[in-house]
């Protein structure tokens, strides 16, 4: 492994810059260079979150490309359909099964998307669709910001890069106390 | 030691490193985080100031005074404080002082898309460009030594993706260098701009701007890399990064100094390659330059002016200009087939009441910048205008001399407590002056609060967060003359109303709603009951959709009405009971746990 791409999406608040700082720090220990960029607008709480990291041997854009990111993390499951056209045709896309539902869903005419639709959306692209309970497991620990930390498991799983290497970086990241929990969160991601 | 740095912190630590020993900022995305992380430094005094124009001030005094300064705002900051950039391209400095502009190219938090290249030009200084995060510490230090050994201010300019992205800084324990400080020396036809000694300082700063280009033609800040001759491009900025990968096997002149021009290395440059190309996001500053020198290039037409640039926009630009590059990947899109998660007031938002109310009250509304912008959306749709900094009360002066401030629809400024500060209370007064007639709404929710939660002069809380002197809103709109001012609640929704009713029903002077009522991100925003819907008397109404609250829903359809009837998100509820408030059926109230 000497480059990806990796695009995660969510929504404001629940960890997705986080976790795109600890996906390019993993790549700095890979002994790669790595850049990350965020995207938002003027909504801080709430809007979409596009957060984008970039390994390579020497990295230019800060952004990835259309139709040319290795690994889709939707952090929220209506987000993977919204993004799925910015993973190159085969990639890895893994899916948090978490709702959020928007206002213009609560209290106006659209619709959330079921499931089915969002399944096809996403394999009109890709084989490698991967669902994850982010939310469930993270509440089944205890601590429901936990779920980014079992999204990262997942991505270690699909990606050939040793989990060992994953968890140094993530225990510099949390606070000493939530260590224990975000490794069984993380190994819970893996499916170990 | 290798370190993941945003070009924010980068800038921060590159300025601690270069002594910097004074640093002022009025917070601006995407720039805020300059600030903040400087202040975290020992040996550096931080400061908020109430807009951009007044830390421009401060750190020229700063500066003046002997030490290295800096000051640190968003492009439509240097608007604000342009006229102290033009005195100081006159004046040039003691200690260096370096200006940060902070651009954002795609206009994602901002009224406009603008160059600040533009303003080095106009004001005849010089700009430095970093490209990455590494740069934004290394050009720092080089800004610095030029403003002191040229007598000059420095623009150094980053957009939102240089300040925003993160990239590999090198820490290797480089040490703060610290600089004594020249004292002041007293010299009135140096520092004080009087028509006599202005015309005697313009040309020497032609002459600087003359030496400045020569010291860029030699200097390392700008440098080629070599690649096939049959192209080669000129760029800078996160432009060159998008040139880099896609022009990989051209040559390319790569712009640390934006202005003034190194001709003589462009003029080498062009003369060994076959075609010219510039690369340069947002407006064609280069392009026009170079054009001007009489030499032949290509820009514009192949790389738009407007919009953010990308991989894709310079990919295709490319592909136009007969590079070989990647071709476009076709997928299908189901971006517009998912619901948007359009911008809305976060849960228990202190601005709610106030824009329900004047949707309510069907007023024309002059609205300003902050998270109340979002009161232009729907649910509200309860703003008519919304220009810069403190634009709202002027608008409504001009709407009331006219006699567009009518009763059957009267026009009301509304504008935050941070944006009255900054540029609100000129504009007043003004008004108090002028005998004008308008109500002014101030959203006073103790903070700046758009860009992140930052302190003011209304909190009373600095930077470094100790306590300095509050200063008091209302004592202010008092002491310039306003008689008719009320102080509301900005919680409770029926006298929100109420009150703007009765300002606006004042027509022979001017009159100020202070709606007050912390953002819901301080701590000290008081900690209530979750409201919640009793079923039975919920009847599907939907008033309560209409105060645009993310943790209120739609359920069930009611059997009499057939609309959906509401429920409340518990988890994103925070008891602000302004739906409880409007609710006719009195179908909401605090649950008690």
């Amino acid at each position: 492994m000497n480059k990806a791409d990796f695009l995660l999406a969510g929504v404001g608040g629940q960890g997705v810059l986080t976790a795109s700082d600890i996906v390019a720090e993993v790549g700095i220990a890979l002994g790669l260079d790595a850049k990350k960029s965020e995207v938002h607008g003027f909504s801080q709480r709430g809007g979409v979150v596009e957060s984008h990291v970039r390994w390579g041997e020497r990295v230019g854009a800060p952004l990835g490309e259309k139709g040319r990111i290795d690994y889709l993390l939707a952090f929220e499951l209506m987000e993977s359909a919204r993004w799925i056209e910015m993973l190159k045709p085969g990639g890895v896309v893994i899916v948090n099964r978490q709702r959020i539902l928007p206002m213009s869903a609560t209290v106006g005419d659209a619709v959330y998307p079921t499931d089915e639709f969002i399944d096809q959306a996403l394999r009109s692209v890709t084989d490698r669709v991967i669902y994850v309970e982010g939310l469930e497991t993270a509440q089944a620990l205890g601590n429901k910001n936990l779920a980014n930390t079992v999204l990262l498991g997942a991505l270690a799983r699909a990606m050939d890069v040793d989990p060992e290497l994953w968890l140094d970086v993530i225990v510099k990241r949390v606070p000493s106390k939530y260590i224990e929990l975000n490794k069984q969160a993380f190994w819970k991601g893996l499916g170990k | 030691m290798k370190k993941l740095l945003s070009g924010n912190e980068a800038i921060a630590l590159g300025a601690y490193l270069a002594g910097v020993k004074y640093a002022s900022a009025y917070p601006g995305t995407p720039s805020t985080e300059i600030l903040e992380n400087l202040a975290k430094y020992d040996g550096v005094r931080s400061e908020w100031a109430p807009n951009e124009k007044v830390a421009l001030d401060a750190a020229a005094g700063a500066c003046y005074g002997g030490a290295r300064a800096l000051a640190s705002m968003k492009h439509v900051g240097l608007n604000v404080a342009s006229e102290s950039l033009f005195y100081l391209a006159y004046t040039g400095v003691n200690g260096g002082l370096v200006i940060i502009s902070a651009d954002d190219p795609g206009a994602w938090s901002s009224q406009n898309e603008q160059d600040n290249r533009n303003y080095a030009r106009f004001a005849k200084v010089p700009c430095i460009e970093p490209a990455d995060s590494q740069e934004s510490v290394d050009f720092l230090s080089t800004a610095f030594d030029l403003s002191e050994q040229f007598d000059t201010p420095v623009i150094f300019r980053t957009t939102t993706r240089i300040s925003h992205s993160k990239s590999v800084v090198n820490v290797n324990g480089d040490q703060r260098v610290e600089h004594p400080g020249k004292k002041f020396s007293p010299d009135p036809s140096k520092y004080a701009m009087i028509p006599a000694n202005a015309r005697r300082r313009h040309p020497w700063v032609e002459d600087r701007l003359k030496r400045l280009g020569e010291w860029s033609s030699a200097s390392a800040i700008n440098r080629i890399e070599w690649g096939s001759k049959k192209i080669g491009v000129i760029t800078s900025s996160v432009a060159y990064q998008y040139t880099r990968e896609i022009f990989s096997e051209y040559s390319i002149l790569k712009l640390g100094m934006s202005w003034p021009l190194p001709e003589k290395l462009i003029r080498d440059f062009a003369s060994q390659v076959e075609k010219l190309v510039i690369v340069e996001e947002l407006d064609p500053v280069y392009e026009t330059e170079i054009r001007a020198l009489g030499i032949p290039c290509v820009g514009k037409e192949f790389f738009p002016i407007t919009n953010e640039f990308s991989l894709a926009v310079v990919r295709d630009g490319a592909r136009k200009l007969g590079v070989a590059t990647l071709e476009p990947v076709t997928t299908t899109s189901f971006a517009t087939q998912v619901p948007t998660r359009p911008p809305g007031l976060c849960p228990g938002c202190p601005h709610r009441s106030t824009f329900y109310s004047l949707r309510k009250l069907k007023v024309r509304v002059a609205g300003d910048i902050g998270c109340y912008s979002i009161g232009v959306l729907p649910p509200f749709n309860a703003m008519d205008t919304i220009g810069c900094m403190g634009a709202s009360i002027g608008i409504a002066q001009g709407m009331d001399a006219i006699g567009a401030n009518s009763d059957k629809e009267p026009w009301v400024a509304v504008i935050g407590d941070s944006t009255f500060l900054h540029a609100g209370m000129p504009a007043l007064a003004n008004i108090v002056y002028n005998r004008g007639a308008s109500t002014v709404l101030i959203l006073d929710n103790d903070i700046t609060a758009m860009t992140g939660q930052q302190e003011n002069p209304g909190t009373g809380v600095t930077l470094s967060g100790t306590q300095g002197k509050k200063i008091d809103i209302e004592a202010v709109v008092r002491g310039m003359g306003v008689e008719d001012v009320f102080v509301v609640d900005a919680f409770d929704e029926p006298e929100v109303e109420k009150t703007i009713k009765q300002a606006i029903a004042i027509k022979d002077r001017p009159s100020v709603v202070i709606a007050r009522g912390p953002c819901v991100f301080l701590p000290d925003y008081p900690a209530k009951f979750i409201d919640e819907v009793d079923d039975v008397k919920c009847n599907g109404c939907s008033l309560c959709f209409r105060v645009g609250c993310p943790a209120i829903f739609k359920g069930e359809l009611d059997a009499s009405t057939n609309k959906p009837k509401a429920l409340i998100d518990p988890l994103l509820c925070v008891g602000c009971d302004v739906c409880l408030q409007v609710c006719p059926r009195d179908a909401i109230f605090r649950a008690n746990n």
